[in-house]
């Protein structure tokens, strides 16, 4: 049972906390995300509920936004810019790498869950292209080697 | 103690910038050595980055790129009094990049403490908010108009007519709206004025509030800037603390709140209503106007909608005055752009510059052309939705008009270059997809267009039928152009018709078929 309960406990707490403002529902989404990694399914009629939506339309926001997730990511997303100034720089060929190495295509969860791949458009580093952000960490000018580098010290230092 | 500067903007910390600040506060506790090191923004300098700044009696010396192994050789050359060093740049001042500019609306950036309301205060910040509160609001809106200032999120509309409208439309409620969604790639200028002086957004949008008479502000910021996220809270928060925001600021009896409000990685959501619709916490579908936002915006109230940058200029303009911003810039371009000039270039950055500055100027003399050594062949100006200029280009003037004039657009500023191993149909086929894959799916051309048109471009790329498919890539544009709601399906044609237009050998297309 436990489970179970403590996410709707935990649902309930974030919605609640959000519910008055004006607009609440990108704010809830948000705190959920943060909180569990993505958005779980059986947290949209609770949502519904507490916002007087029915549940096609807080399904249809959460479906309409890249970011939020209906499952559960690996330990670490990584995004990956695809956007002009990355191309300008090699992000294809990065892109092609970083899907080799990590055995993935975008979208996809490694097999030991401990890594997400997502395509991104823009970062905003694209003085420092190409680019790819690893949960809130941005990294500028990033080679094969180096994005090898921070795979490698992610996984170390998940040891 | 010295002062030592490391910037915590977010392509400086993708360089290394953290781990640099460690080890200076590292390598200074082993020499026992005590160190004032501030967290500031970036001067924009990309290719300097991590950039460290030290305070001496000769000014702010500058040694850059810095990586975390340079330190102990930095002490040891004691840059702390501005030693010699080989990463060494002299004087920050003297740098001629930055030299050549002219800072208006970050001519804080890079120099402050972003998070420091002091240090905005010791630098003439909070000046165009106090003279603002000894003024009408509609005297407040005359000194915007008199500036000049054409918003700087795409659309170049007058900011000061905007307002206007604003103030002569009768509410109980109204609110002020900051566009931090900045989708287009290229563009990192806003992301810089948030993370590097969070202040002048605030002190903007607090005086846009009393020229119009709002009392809630909303910026609503793009998910991918953490970094941008934090500064904003916590300037925000200083600001309150301080009688900045809140209730009753400086005791005027006028009232202004803020709050940031996070989008979820939709580009559209980038465009006005979509943003507004989303704010409302819906889908980003984009409205049909009119109703203007400006009439009917945020919950159904009249609603200033203005790009970070251009409520970022607000201060200065209400500070010096309209004519002294006006006085920069040409023709109907008044004031300063800032360029983010990015992609394959030697010396990415911020160059604030006076409308009226060549692209090539900013390619080459600034940018010191490509990053790679080879031919720039193509350069995108104005985001994902701008077109692809070629050299017999680069004379263009920066200004809204000499674009407009050869079907090119500026935009946010972005300016993108590309060297000759380009390939233009790829980058063709790009912006379809793109437009795609963030297209809100109102209407059809935009959502079936987009779709049909990375399949005709593949076509055109194995040479399949390539007359006939050329063709209905124009019929397809022409509709996209003029059949869709909004700039996302209208504008995705720029990129793609302007890189078959001056690169149809990309698109198997001869030079003699050209003549012909
Ligand atoms: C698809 C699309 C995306 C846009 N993205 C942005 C954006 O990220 N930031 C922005 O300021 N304006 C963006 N705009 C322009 C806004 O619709 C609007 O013109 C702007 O926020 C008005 O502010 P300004 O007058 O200060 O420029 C976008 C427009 C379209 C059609
Ligand atoms: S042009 Fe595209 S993004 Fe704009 S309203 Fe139409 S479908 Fe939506
Ligand atoms: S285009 Fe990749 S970070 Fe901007």
């Amino acid at each position: 049972m436990a489970e179970h309960e403590w996410d709707r406990e935990r649902l309930l707490e974030i919605i609640r906390l959000n519910k008055d403002k004006p607009g609440a529902l990108l704010p809830i989404l948000h705190g959920i995300q943060d909180a569990l990694g993505y958005i779980p399914p059986n947290s949209v009629p609770l949502i519904a509920e507490e916002l007087n939506l029915s549940r096609a339309e807080v399904h249809g926001v959460i479906s309409f936004y890249h970011y939020f997730r209906d499952a559960p990511p690996g330990k670490r997303t990584i995004y990956l810019c695809r956007a002009e100034s990355c191309q300008a720089m090699g992000s294809e060929a990065l892109e092609t790498h970083a899907k080799r190495r990590l055995g993935i295509d975008y979208h996809e969860t490694t097999s030991d869950g401990a890594f997400s791949l997502e395509p991104v458009y823009c970062l905003g580093n694209c003085a420092c292209s190409p680019s790819i952000m690893v949960d809130k960490e941005v990294y500028g000018r990033v080679t094969a080697e180096a994005f090898d580098d921070i795979i490698e010290n992610i996984q170390v230092n998940a040891k | 103690m010295t002062i030592v500067y490391v910037s915590r903007d977010s392509s400086a910390l993708s360089l290394g910038a953290e781990q640099v600040s460690a080890s200076i506060r590292a390598e200074a506790a082993k020499r026992n050595i005590s160190v004032d090191l501030i967290r500031n923004g970036s001067r924009g300098l990309y290719w300097l980055e991590p950039l460290v700044e030290v305070v001496t009696d000769r000014g702010r010396i500058a040694y850059g790129p810095v990586g975390a192994r340079d330190v102990p050789s930095l002490f040891e050359a004691d840059f702390l009094q501005g030693g010699r060093h080989p990463v060494c740049l002299g004087p920050t001042d003297d740098i001629a990049y930055l030299k050549n500019q002219e800072r208006l609306t970050f001519a804080r950036v890079g120099i402050t403490d972003p998070v420091s309301l002091d240090d905005y205060l010791a630098h003439e910040g909070y000046r165009g908010l106090r003279r603002a509160l000894e003024m009408s609001p509609s005297a407040i809106v005359d000194e915007v108009t008199a500036s000049g200032l054409r918003g700087r999120g795409g659309a170049a509309f007058p900011t000061g007519i905007k307002w206007r409208t604003v103030l002569n439309t009768a509410s109980d409620t109204k609110y002020i709206v900051c566009n931090a969604d900045e989708g287009d790639s290229g563009t990192f200028s806003d992301r810089m004025i948030m993370e590097g002086d969070p202040f002048v957004l605030i002190e903007g949008m607090t005086i846009a509030g009393l020229a119009v008479g709002a009392t809630q502000g909303y910026i609503y910021l793009r998910v991918e800037y953490p970094h941008a996220h934090r500064a904003l809270n916590q300037a925000i928060e200083a600001a309150y603390r301080s009688g900045y925001l809140g209730k009753d600021i400086l005791g005027s009896g006028k009232c202004f709140d803020l709050e940031v409000r996070l989008g979820a990685g939709a580009y559209v959501c980038g465009e006005e209503t979509s943003l507004l619709e989303s704010l409302e916490g819906k889908r980003g579908l984009v409205r049909f106007k009119p109703p203007l936002p400006a009439i009917k915006g945020l919950f159904g109230r009249p609603t200033v909608i203005n790009n970070v940058i251009s409520l970022a200029s607000v201060p200065i303009i209400l500070d010096k005055g309209g004519e002294y911003y006006r006085d920069f810039g040409m023709g109907r371009s008044r004031g300063t752009l800032p360029i983010q000039l990015a992609g394959n270039i030697k010396y990415p950055g911020l160059i604030e510059k006076a409308f009226g500055v060549t692209l090539r100027e900013i390619l080459y003399d600034y940018g010191g052309g490509s990053a790679t050594g080879r031919p720039i062949r193509a350069v995108q100006v104005g985001g994902p939705l701008g077109a692809y200029l070629p050299q017999s280009q680069f004379d263009t003037p920066l200004d809204y008009e000499a674009f407009s004039a050869i079907w090119a657009v500026l935009g946010h500023g972005g300016i993108v270059a590309f060297d000759d191993t380009v390939d233009m149909a790829r980058m063709a086929r790009y912006g379809m997809e793109f437009c795609a894959i963030e297209s809100c799916g109102k209407c059809t051309p935009c959502r079936i267009g987009s779709t049909r048109g990375v399949e005709v471009i593949d076509k055109i790329i194995q040479g399949v039928d390539r007359e006939s498919n050329l063709a209905l890539l124009r019929d397809l544009s022409d509709t996209m152009l003029n059949g869709s709601l909004c700039a996302l399906g209208g504008m995705t044609p720029y990129p793609v018709l302007s890189a078959l237009t001056h690169f149809p050998e990309d698109f198997g297309i001869s030079a003699a078929e050209r003549a012909a």
